[in-house]
């Protein structure tokens, strides 16, 4: 295939500009200024000063806790939701029901699922105060849209496997419980662990819906980003953006190299 | 409901089969009810009732929220709601027609690359987009102001106050979303890019077409499916995006998704927040119903 050269200048230009904002991030978390862009020389010091910042460790805590706990539910949630809704007869009715309540989370507007749930929060708070803005309410919020992405990722694998091996299996006088745990969960593995991968991803990556439903105790990474450039950015903000960026990037190759075997 | 079946190897009565397809259904089902479904309902019943003094809802039936979202207030009618909602449209619309100019030589350019070092070249347009959108806003923030080359270029050229920054302002809001939404309209389009069959192109060629009719009647109907999956995973949420407006266009250039929080925050009125809420979400519903119209067999996912 021959191009046009200006479509290759184009395409790397467009790339630049993807990478510009990143790029001025980085190089801004080792300049030894603290207040204004001027270069004056290059300093770790503020990757240094990350460690020792009690907030941005805690923040760092919260985000993980929120991503893994989250991530363990909605993985089991949506890993049975898949397999109810590619393995059994239900009728063509309740099937498109099923379908659409699958498909909503994924196209809500994610600023209307908060909403949603700051709404569903204070109705409950009436009967406990479990339901305080917190961790747990987040934990709530993001295991709601991340079921619908592990679902949908592990359907996709259901539908690549077939029947055939449920079916010999069965013949061959499996229990179900046994046909699940040794034949049908071994099986599903790779599509399990990229829904996870891709919710714990989208669990990390949210603002919106953390900003809706989190605390005064519960600041997550995102959260504190958000907060401090309201106030005015610091260099450390650029060091520790700096870093979640380098995190997701091999987070990401890591799934990818899973996910392709 | 007693006969029996076979239902893949097992000897089972439908009744029995449904019982056990439950346990694996309810959770998910109970959960995404609970705490979607559910509220998402009773943001329409709160968004009929009103505003109390003091912030809390008085369930009392009556539609003026309605009438606000469209801009009868109470000093009378004023564009401004109406604005915004129109606004945020206009906003999504822009960035998804300039995200389709550039995801097409983007797309092409990975496609032209050797088969070994595609996928690299692909992972470079991902990785952006998995980096959170707070901290690229705010780098966009740091590289559009004041003492940076492009203000400064700006500023030279007259363009610009001196000491000013480009933002807060539109040009900033567009940026933003062009960055953020780019790899969702790339990435479609790649596929459909990858699967183009060139015999067409070539043929047009051979017949002499200029280059526009070539890329409009050759390449561009080939490139539809994969488009319009770009453009749907880009338009919805664009409306509905609040964290870039919020950083880089400031308090003149709201759109609905700042608006929507304004509600629930500063002026603690829920009700009409939910209002608004919903013509967002009717606008979604109308864009996705468009989408299945025109692209039934595109899959989302």
């Amino acid at each position: 295939m021959r191009l046009n050269p200006w479509v290759g200048i184009t395409a790397i230009a467009t790339l630049a500009f993807l990478y510009l904002p990143m790029l001025a991030v980085a190089v801004l978390s080792f300049n030894k200024t603290r207040y204004g862009l001027q270069w004056s020389g290059f300093t770790w010091d503020w990757y240094v000063r990350l460690l020792n910042n009690p907030d941005i460790l805690e923040a760092t805590r919260n985000t993980f806790v929120l991503a893994l706990v989250s991530t363990v539910i909605a993985t089991v949630l949506g890993t049975l939701f898949a397999i109810a809704l590619e393995r059994y007869p239900w009728p063509r009715r309740s099937q498109g029901f099923l379908e659409n309540l699958l498909y909503l989370p994924v196209v809500t507007p994610d600023i209307i699922f908060a909403v949603a749930l700051v709404v569903a929060f204070g109705a409950f708070r009436m009967v406990s105060s479990l339901f305080e803005p917190g961790l747990f309410t987040m934990i709530l919020g993001h295991v709601t849209f991340q079921i619908a992405f592990v679902a949908l990722t592990v359907r996709s694998r259901l539908k690549s496997l077939g029947h055939d091996l449920d079916e010999a299996a069965r013949d061959l006088y499996a229990s179900y419980g046994y046909f699940v745990r040794h034949v049908l969960l071994p099986l599903l593995t790779p599509g399990i662990v990229a829904g996870a991968m891709l919710a714990f991803t989208l669990s990390l990556d949210d603002f919106v819906i953390s900003f809706f439903t989190s605390g005064p105790t519960s600041q997550t990474l995102p959260l504190l980003i958000y907060a401090s450039v309201r106030r005015g950015v610091t260099p450390e903000i650029h060091a520790l953006s700096t870093l979640i960026f380098l995190i997701t990037v091999l987070l990401v190759l890591a799934s990818e190299r899973l996910t392709r075997r | 409901m007693n006969r029996l079946i076979v239902w893949f190897g097992e000897l089972t009565t439908p009744a029995q089969l449904y019982r056990r397809g439950l346990w694996f259904l309810l959770p998910a089902v109970i959960w995404i009810l609970g705490l979607l479904v559910i509220p998402g309902l009773s943001l329409v019943a709160l968004s009929f009732a009103e505003r109390g003094q003091y912030g809390e809802v008085v369930w009392r039936f009556n539609l003026e929220n309605y009438a606000r979202l469209l801009g009868y207030g109470i000093f009378g009618w004023s564009p401004d709601t109406i604005l915004i909602l129109l606004r945020s449209l206009w906003v999504a619309f822009v960035t998804t027609l300039v995200c389709i100019v550039l995801a097409y030589p983007l797309a092409f350019f990975i496609a032209s690359r050797p088969p070994r070092t595609r996928y690299l070249w692909l992972a470079l347009v991902i990785i952006p987009f998995w980096t959170n959108l707070v901290i690229r806003t705010y780098a966009w923030q740091m590289l559009l102001a004041p003492d940076f080359p492009f203000a400064k270029l700006a500023q030279g050229l007259g363009l610009l106050a001196p000491d000013a920054g480009l933002y807060p302002s539109p040009l900033a809001v567009y940026i933003g979303m062009v960055t953020a939404f780019l790899p969702f309209v790339v990435m479609p389009l790649f596929s459909s890019v990858e699967r183009l069959d060139w015999s067409l192109v070539e043929a047009a060629q051979d017949l002499y077409a200029s280059r526009i009719r070539t890329f409009f009647q050759a390449v561009w109907p080939q490139t539809l499916p994969g488009l319009t999956v770009g453009v749907i995973l880009t338009f919805i949420p664009a409306m509905g995006m609040f964290v870039i407006p919020d950083l880089l266009g400031g308090a003149k250039y709201l759109l609905v998704g700042n608006l929507i929080q304004q509600q629930f925050y500063a002026s603690r009125d829920w009700p009409y927040g939910a209002a608004v809420s919903l013509g967002l979400m009717v606008m979604t519903l109308i864009g996705l119903a468009l989408y299945r119209r025109r692209g039934k067999d595109v899959d989302l996912v």
